[in-house]
């Protein structure tokens, strides 16, 4: 059985990021230091890989249920740059059933372009 | 400076045990927009603890965290992470690979609760670009 999951819309700021590094611990400067991440050649401010991909957790979870994701992955493609007025990263998801396991194949973009590839979450009942 | 060959196939020494508390769960959650009331960590929570050993690896070696970016990460659990867990991790290098002056490492990161019993294995793929 496949179910396409509603997408989801998710607003991201540099001050969730800052939020972000302080419940993560991930204080990498170039989540937070323009100057920093132009220094070793990114665009301006990123979004942590793991933010976005917590943001697909997330959107698997309300769907789901939590506690359920046995398996979880993602490679990070592009960078979700992120400018002073914010972004925009979308969620969708399509879930399969077959032989009792459940898994979510998800598509995660950024100004229409995939951030994530290969981004799949596998749930147990 | 490229990262060291002989990484590959060593482990570093675990990181201290940490409590999980419900506040720091709630945190997490809270700053993807999430809430959290309770009950099983979201399913990337566990970054927290690999991040901890990662940081302690990348300062064994000497490389600057701001260099690194994330290429890949799997999570594989053997049970949801809950607040009260006491969680050990132990990261070891599984591969390194250059390609266009960066370093690309493996990562592997076993989350251990304090029965010693397996809660997550986190595989990571960290990509160093290298200063002049």
């Amino acid at each position: 059985m496949t179910t396409e999951l509603e997408p989801r819309t998710f607003r991201v700021t540099r001050q969730d990021l800052v939020a972000y590094a302080e419940a993560s611990g991930d204080h990498n400067p170039i989540h937070q230091d323009e100057q920093v991440a132009r220094s070793v050649g990114l665009p301006g401010v990123i979004a942590h890989g793991m933010y976005t991909m917590a943001l697909a957790a997330r959107f698997v979870e309300e769907h789901a249920g939590p506690g359920r994701v046995v398996g979880f992955g993602a490679k990070f493609v592009k960078p979700v740059v992120v400018p002073v007025e914010g972004t925009e990263v979308v969620v969708s998801g399509v879930q399969e059933e077959r032989d009792g396991v459940a898994t979510v194949t998800l598509s995660v973009t950024c100004d229409g372009v995939d951030v994530l590839r290969g981004c799949k979450a596998t749930l147990r009942d | 400076m490229p990262v060291d060959q002989s990484l590959v196939g060593r482990s570093f020494p675990p990181t201290g045990a940490v409590e999980v508390t419900a506040d720091r769960v709630r945190a997490f959650a809270e700053a993807t927009g999430s809430s959290y009331a309770g009950g099983p960590a979201p399913a990337t929570y566990p970054i927290v603890l690999a991040f901890e050993a990662m940081n302690a690896f990348l300062e064994a070696e000497q490389v600057d965290l701001f260099r690194i970016v994330h290429g890949e990460q799997r999570f594989a659990y053997e049970r949801p992470i809950v607040p009260g867990d006491v969680l050990t991790t132990t990261l070891s290098v599984t591969s390194l690979r250059q390609i266009g002056g960066a370093d690309i490492i493996g990562t592997s990161s076993e989350i251990t609760d304090a029965s010693g019993a397996l809660v997550c294995t986190g595989t990571a793929t960290l990509v160093h670009r290298a200063g002049e």
